[in-house]
C-alpha cells in the first residue's frame, strides 16, 4: 500500500491488516511510555484545507507516538489565501521531503490528485463529500472490539448522507467486513442512486429496532439555510436517535462532534451503549497503524512479517515486540 | 472577406489550384458516392471527372487519393468558444481556427461569452475585423441575448444583426426569465437571427458538477439532474411555438430533452437542435476517475441518455453535431474536479471520434454522419458545404483507415483539455479546404506532383 486514498481501494484483508496492527498499537498505548520509535526520523505533514481539530490532533498524536516529526500546515493564514493553487502548495511543501502527507480538503478526489504530484505517501483525511477512510477504519476497529466482528450484522447510518464523506467510506468498509448497511434520512439528504453502492435506503426510522448498530451522522446547521429540511425541530422529531427509538442492545456510534438534541438526544449520548469516546480513542491507534503501514511496514503485503535488520525503526516495533 | 458575407476570416492566401486524383467523393446532399477526379481552379470546384481522366494544368498540385481517400463536404460547427476577446490564454482566433481546420471544418460559429461579453455592435465590428486578419477559416459570431449575459436587458439585437451577428445566445448560462426570452423572441420578428439556447434551470442544477446518478452519489459530487435541461427545453419550445419564433437548442444531453424537441417539431414549431461528440460517445462512467477533462456543461449523462441522443441524431430530431469546443488552460483544469471549469475541446477529434465510435461499430452510417457534421450551417441560414461544380471549395479529404492517438503530437488548439485525449481513433483528416483555400494539410500527406 503506497497511499490511503479511499476505502474503495481496500479489500477485506487490507482492512483486517490495518485493524490488526492497530490492535497491537493499542497495547502500546496501555503502557506508561506510549511512544515507540517506529517512525523516528520520518516526517508527517498535516495539510488541512478545512478547519479540523479532532482529526488533525488525532493524526498528530498518532505520528508522535510513532516518534515521527510532525508539521502542521493549515490553509488559512497561509500562501493558499494569497491564491496559491493546491498543486503549487503541494510542490512547495514537498521540497521539505515529507514521508507522508495527511490531507484534508473540501474537494472530492484531491488526495488522489496530490498523490500524482509528489512522492510522499498520501493519507486522505477527508476529501469533500467523497471519503474519509481513516474514520471508517476506526469505526470498524471500534465495532470489532465491541462486537467481536460485524459479519452478518445490520448497521443503520442515519441522517445527512448527502453531505457526509463518513457515510460513503463507512458504507464501503462495513459492507466489505460483511455487514448489511441501511441508509436512513430525509429524502432531500439521500442522494439519488446511492443504493447502487449495495445498501438499502429508508426515509423513516420505523424499523430502526432491527439494527445491531446505529450510526448517527452530524446534522449541520447550514443545511437549514439551504432548505434541505424545513427545520431542525422537524428533523429532530423524525430522525433523532433517542431513548424511545434506540433499544438497549444496540450499539450507538457518531463521528463527532455531536449536536445534542438534534441528531442524538442527550440521554443516548451518555448511555453505555454509545461508543463515541471509544471511537475517538480508536482514532489514534488506527491512524498509527495507517502511518506505520505506509511508512514502515513491508511494501509487498505478503512479505515476511518484520525483518528487523532492514530498518532501525521497524526493528523496535517488529511483531515480536508488539504481539 | 467582404462585409456582405456574415462570416469573417479565412486567411488571405492564394486560392487553391489542386487536382484531387481518384478520390472517393461522398456528399449525401448532392447524391455523390463514387470515385472521381476533382479539379479546383482559383479555389472553386471546376470539374468533377471520371477517375484518372482530368488533366493537371500548370501550377496545379496533384494529390492522389488512390481510390481510397474520401472527399467529403467540409464540416461546419455552429458552437465553439474561441475565447477572444479576453481569454486568449485559453484560445484565440488563430489557434482556434487552426484546430478547426485540422479537424476538417470550413466554418465555425463563436459564442459570445467572452470578456467582455460580445453584446454590442462596436465590439462585434472589431471582432470581425480581428477575425478577418487572424482566423484561418471563416468564423461567424452570435451575440449575447442579454447585456453582459445577465439575463435582464436585451442587447441591441437589430444593430448587432446589421453588424453581422448570425444570431443570439447567452451560452454558458440560460436565459432564466421566460419573460425576457419571450421579448427576445418577439424582437426576432424585427431583426431575424436564430436564438440559440443553453438550457438549464439553475434552481435544479445548483452547484452540480456532474450528472446526477449512482456515480455522483458514490463520489459525493453534487449532481445535475437531467430535468434541469429538459424542463427548460420544453418551456422554451412552447414559447417559440407561441411566438412563432425560431430557436435552436444547444448541446442536448439527455433523452427527455430530445423527446421535448421531437414533440415541438411534431407540432410544427421552428426548433432545431445540436449534440456534441462527447454526449454521443461518453457517459457519466467516464467521470468516475474525476478527470477534469470529463467535466463539461451539460455533463456526461447516463448510458440510456447517450443512446437516446444517438437515436435522435439518426432520426433527425437532432439536426447536427456541434463540438461546444471549450478550451481551458492547463492550470485551470489541473485542480480538483469540483474546482475545475466546465468544458472539453473537440474540434480536432470530432470526426475521428464519431467515425470510430459510431460508424465503425455500425451504429450510424457514414453518409448520415457526414450530413450531420455540416448541417449546422443551414440552421444559421448559411450555405451548406457541398461538392458541386461552381461552388467554392469547402472540402475535406480523410483517410478512413489511418489510426492515430488523439493528442499524441500535441494540439493545434492552445489548450489540451480534450476528453478524447489518449484514445486510439481511426479516420484522419488529410486536407481541409475552406472558402477555396487550403487551410490544413496533414504532415504525412504524400504529394504526387507539383
Amino acid at each position: 500500500m503506497n497511499h490511503l486514498l479511499s476505502i474503495e481501494e481496500l479489500d477485506r484483508s487490507g482492512i483486517e491488516r490495518i485493524i490488526g496492527q492497530a490492535q497491537r498499537f493499542a497495547e502500546v498505548s496501555e503502557r506508561e511510555i506510549k511512544k515507540v520509535p517506529a517512525l523516528r526520523g520520518r516526517m508527517v505533514l498535516n495539510l488541512f484545507y478545512e478547519a479540523s481539530t479532532r482529526t488533525r490532533s488525532s493524526f498528530e498524536l498518532a505520528a508522535k507516538r510513532l516518534s515521527a516529526d510532525v508539521v502542521n500546515f493549515a490553509a488559512s493564514g497561509s500562501s493558499v489565501e494569497k491564491g496559491e493553487s493546491l498543486k503549487d502548495t503541494v510542490l512547495t511543501l514537498s521540497a521539505h521531503k515529507p514521508d507522508a502527507i495527511v490531507l484534508r480538503t473540501p474537494w472530492a478526489g484531491a488526495s488522489e490528485l496530490v498523490s500524482r504530484w509528489c512522492s510522499a505517501a498520501i493519507v486522505n483525511a477527508g476529501d469533500g463529500k467523497h471519503e474519509h477512510p481513516t474514520q471508517a477504519l476506526l469505526d470498524v476497529y471500534t465495532l470489532q472490539r465491541r462486537l467481536g466482528g460485524i459479519d452478518g450484522s445490520s448497521i443503520w447510518i442515519v441522517g445527512d448522507v448527502a453531505h457526509s464523506r463518513v457515510a460513503r467510506s463507512n458504507v464501503l468498509a462495513f459492507q466489505r467486513m460483511g455487514a448489511r448497511v441501511t441508509l436512513a434520512g430525509p429524502p432531500t439528504l439521500i442522494p439519488r442512486g446511492i443504493e447502487e453502492l449495495g445498501c438499502e435506503v429508508r426515509y423513516d426510522l420505523d424499523e430502526l429496532h432491527t439494527a445491531d448498530v446505529v450510526y448517527a451522522l452530524r446534522m449541520q446547521n447550514e443545511r437549514m439555510r439551504e432548505t434541505w429540511v424545513p427545520s431542525l425541530r422537524e428533523y429532530a422529531a423524525w430522525y433523532q436517535v433517542n431513548g424511545r427509538r434506540l433499544n438497549p442492545a444496540q450499539v450507538l456510534m457518531h463521528p463527532g462532534p455531536v449536536n445534542r438534541g438534534v441528531e442524538l438526544s442527550g440521554e443516548v449520548v451518555d448511555s453505555p451503549q454509545a461508543v463515541i469516546t471509544a471511537q475517538v480513542e480508536a482514532g489514534v491507534v488506527v491512524r498509527m497503524a495507517v502511518l506505520y503501514e505506509l511508512l514502515a511496514a513491508a511494501r509487498p503485503p505478503d512479505a515476511q512479517p518484520a525483518s528487523p535488520a532492514r530498518e532501525a525503526g521497524r526493528e523496535r516495533v517488529g511483531e515480536g515486540q508488539l504481539a | 472577406m467582404s462585409r456582405e458575407s456574415p462570416l469573417s476570416g479565412g486567411q488571405p492566401g492564394p486560392p487553391a489550384e489542386l487536382l484531387l486524383r481518384d478520390v472517393h467523393a461522398l456528399d449525401p446532399r448532392a447524391g455523390i458516392d463514387r470515385r472521381l477526379d476533382v479539379v479546383l481552379r482559383a479555389g472553386v470546384v471546376a470539374e468533377l471527372a471520371e477517375p484518372g481522366t482530368a488533366a493537371a494544368g500548370d501550377g496545379t498540385e496533384v494529390i492522389d487519393g488512390g481510390g481510397r481517400l474520401r472527399l467529403l463536404p467540409a464540416f461546419f460547427d455552429p458552437h465553439v468558444h474561441l475565447r477572444t476577446p479576453g481569454q486568449e490564454h485559453k484560445e484565440d482566433l488563430d489557434s482556434g481556427t487552426r484546430a478547426a481546420a485540422a479537424g476538417g471544418y470550413c466554418g465555425v460559429i463563436a459564442m459570445p461569452n467572452t470578456d467582455p461579453v460580445l453584446d454590442s455592435a462596436p465590439l462585434l465590428r472589431s471582432l470581425r475585423d480581428a477575425a478577418a486578419r487572424d482566423a484561418r477559416i471563416p468564423v461567424g459570431f452570435v451575440a449575447a441575448v442579454t447585456r453582459g449575459l445577465e439575463g435582464e436587458q436585451l442587447t441591441e439585437m437589430a444593430e448587432l444583426r446589421q453588424e453581422g451577428a448570425l444570431g443570439f445566445s447567452d451560452d454558458g448560462k440560460p436565459v432564466e426569465s421566460a419573460g425576457v426570452l419571450r421579448k427576445a423572441l418577439q424582437y426576432q420578428r424585427l431583426c431575424g437571427g436564430v436564438l440559440a439556447l443553453h438550457e438549464e434551470d439553475r434552481s435544479l442544477s445548483r452547484e452540480g458538477v456532474m450528472h446526477e446518478g449512482a456515480i455522483s452519489a458514490a463520489l459525493g459530487l453534487d449532481g445535475i439532474p437531467t430535468v434541469a435541461e429538459s424542463t427548460m427545453v420544453a418551456r422554451d419550445a412552447e414559447l417559440a411555438g407561441y411566438e412563432g419564433a425560431r430557436v435552436h437548442f444547444q448541446h442536448l444531453s439527455c433523452a427527455a430533452s430530445a423527446e421535448a424537441v421531437a414533440a415541438a417539431k411534431a407540432r410544427g414549431w421552428r426548433v432545431s437542435a445540436e449534440v456534441s461528440p462527447h454526449h454521443l460517445l461518453l457517459n457519466d462512467e467516464a467521470a468516475r476517475g474525476m478527470d477534469t477533462s470529463m467535466k463539461m456543461h451539460p455533463p456526461l449523462t447516463s448510458e440510456g441518455d447517450r443512446t437516446a441522443l444517438v437515436q435522435a441524431l439518426r432520426d433527425g430530431t437532432i439536426d447536427c453535431v456541434a463540438t461546444d469546443h471549450a478550451p481551458h488552460a492547463r492550470e485551470e483544469k489541473e485542480v480538483p474536479f469540483e474546482q475545475a471549469p466546465m468544458g472539453t475541446t473537440g474540434l480536432e477529434t470530432a470526426f475521428a471520434a464519431l467515425y470510430s465510435g459510431l460508424v465503425l461499430p455500425g451504429v450510424l452510417e457514414l453518409p448520415l454522419l457526414v450530413e450531420r457534421m455540416s448541417a449546422g450551417a443551414t440552421l444559421f441560414e448559411l450555405e451548406v458545404p457541398t461538392i458541386a461544380p461552381g461552388r467554392p471549395a469547402d472540402l475535406v479529404l480523410v483517410d478512413l483507415e489511418e489510426q492515430w492517438t488523439a493528442g499524441e503530437h500535441g494540439w493545434q488548439s492552445r489548450s489540451e483539455n480534450c476528453c478524447f485525449a489518449g484514445r486510439r481513433l481511426q479516420g484522419r483528416v488529410q486536407l481541409t479546404l475552406a472558402a477555396g483555400q487550403l487551410v490544413h494539410r496533414d504532415r504525412a500527406l504524400a504529394l504526387a506532383g507539383a
